[in-house]
């Protein structure tokens, strides 16, 4: 009960009259008539920016950890193409990134007869293949680095442990090193995922409908500005708060792992306080 | 050099034949013999840098022996010439009967207490998950952590997390345990408990290799006791006589300093 008493605070309660006050002004005042029009369109945006951002995270994750693991403590032709890899990326812009792929790639691949005929061919000549592989690659750029350091910091006793105990290098990694270090960046990644969310918009320039390209079309055509762009900031925020969710809800459940001050949770030193 | 027969009539448990061990162009293991037959307490006793943990960790592999043999329950270890292993899957096995207790314990902070024990036979040697975890609790209760199976290592004192790592150690059935200095990160006040339970895995008959600054304790628990001085065996022998009787110069100075 606590949580409601602390939602009760006066500074509180005027911040949520203000709140309140002002969308009934929305509500009232500017113009929603648009609204039933477009609606489905809004909808059907804002799904395509939701399983553009969890496809792209994915699929960027799955590579970050090759990239991370080759940088961390790959030979020599193996982190200096990943740590390239990831300074272009990183060193470029997204926006860039998308129209090489979509204008370039795009351009390129129908001059191929066999892709042409091809059973692809039907997804590589829209637009949103290009907007994936962009995505993720950029995604896959910035957590390489994320990972990169993950995998380093890793507390090495432990693996050393793994490895006593006759842990295959698979089993190492699988059971030991991997969930160490993605334990260690959690809220690092949620961070990063919520820049991948306002990211997504970059992928409307190459014609795909996602949640801003609805409101830039409601815009073109019916020359309302603000309104569309109010709502996208509201949807925006309750897919980003999502996300905060769903990762403090995730570090919560690894936190056990983690003591309350302990800094190094590994050393006895640190640990030795009951 | 392989002088230690306190348990005679039975097999050696593991056996180090003229091991050496360079780091670069520094010689830190210049020729080490043991055997350690079943029931045997070796305890490696020296200063630091003499080598002891160095050859600790030469016996399971986690340092790569530059020369020497070593015989686990009879399998000798097939090394290439350089030392490494011949073969990845045999000294994966062979380090799964070998448990290892860490000075500063190398428990996996992700995982409770109970999962730290069944790890390694569920995930190593392939037991059920719930005959693994019957049995982790039996070995929780003999270390005193029954209560805190569900508690994450960062949680607990250096002595229980080392009382842990003791369970955990127990819970492949170890040919051999190997200790690393398993008090010299704890606090004193917690020496006493995690000297208990290994007092107790001596007396039913754990053949334990122990490196250990605690004198008093290798001197009332050990079998055999070797003290090494530079990377070479200086001097060996039963307890009594190495304590009571040093004869050479190093070791009686070695346990004037460290008593």
């Amino acid at each position: 009960m606590t949580g409601l008493r602390a939602l009760l605070q006066p500074h509180r309660l005027i911040l949520m009259a203000v709140f309140a006050a002002f969308v009934i002004w929305c509500a009232y005042a500017l113009r929603w008539d648009w609204l039933p029009k477009y609606a489905p369109l809004a909808v059907e945006g804002l799904w395509t920016t939701i399983w553009l951002l969890v496809v792209t995270s994915v699929l960027g994750m799955l590579l970050a950890i090759p990239l991370g693991m080759a940088q961390a403590i790959g030979p020599w032709y193996l982190s200096a193409p990943a740590r390239a890899f990831c300074t272009i990326i990183r060193g470029t812009p997204l926006l860039l990134q998308i129209w090489l792929f979509y204008y370039g790639l795009g351009s390129l691949f129908p001059q191929f007869p066999e892709i042409r005929n091809s059973e692809l061919w039907p997804y590589l000549r829209q637009a949103w293949p290009y907007a994936v592989l962009a995505l993720t690659l950029s995604y896959a750029g910035y957590e390489g680095e994320v990972m990169r350091g993950a995998f380093a910091g890793v507390d090495k006793g432990q693996l050393e442990a793994g490895r006593a105990f006759g842990m295959s290098r698979v089993t190492v990694f699988r059971r030991i090193w991997l969930p160490l270090a993605v334990r260690n960046v959690l809220p690092t990644l949620g961070g990063e995922t919520i820049l991948q969310l306002k990211a997504t918009p970059l992928v409307a320039t190459i014609t795909v409908m996602e949640i801003y390209a609805v409101s830039s079309r409601v815009r073109a055509e019916t020359f309302i500005v603000y309104e569309p762009l109010l709502l996208l900031a509201v949807a925006y925020l309750l897919v980003a708060g999502v996300i905060t969710l769903l990762f403090s809800r995730w570090e919560r459940r690894g936190s056990g792992a983690r003591a309350p001050g302990a800094t190094t949770a590994t050393t006895g030193q640190a640990a030795t306080k009951p | 050099m392989t002088a230690n027969r306190t348990a005679d009539g039975e097999p050696s448990a593991i056996q180090v034949i003229d091991l050496c061990k360079n780091f670069g162009s520094v010689e830190v293991l210049k020729g080490v013999s043991l055997d350690a037959r079943k029931g045997d307490v070796v305890a490696i006793i020296g200063g630091s840098g003499s080598g002891k943990s160095t050859l600790l960790r030469c016996t399971n592999f986690l340092e790569t022996p530059t020369s020497g043999k070593i015989i686990v329950d009879g399998e000798e270890v097939a090394m290439r010439a350089d030392g490494r292993p011949a073969n990845r899957r045999q000294i994966e096995r062979i380090r799964s009967r070998l448990g290892m207790v860490f000075q500063s314990f190398n428990l996996w902070t992700h995982r409770t207490l109970l999962e730290n024990v069944i790890e390694v036979p569920v995930h190593v040697l392939g037991m059920h998950r719930d005959a693994a975890t019957a049995r982790a609790f039996d070995l929780l209760d003999r270390v005193g952590l029954r209560d805190k199976a569900d508690t994450y290592p960062a949680y607990l004192s250096g002595g229980q997390q080392q009382r842990a790592a003791i369970a955990r150690a127990l819970a492949v059935d170890p040919t051999v345990m190997l200790f690393d200095e398993p008090t010299s990160a704890l606090d004193p006040e917690l020496v006493g408990d995690v000297l208990r339970v290994i007092r107790d895995l001596a007396q039913e008959g754990r053949t334990m290799l122990l490196v250990t600054h605690e004198m008093k304790f290798a001197r009332e628990v050990a079998s055999h006791v070797l003290y090494l001085s530079e990377g070479r065996i200086e001097e060996q022998g039963p307890p009594e006589q190495l304590f009571a009787n040093p004869r050479s110069e190093r070791l009686q100075q070695f346990l004037q300093t460290v008593h």
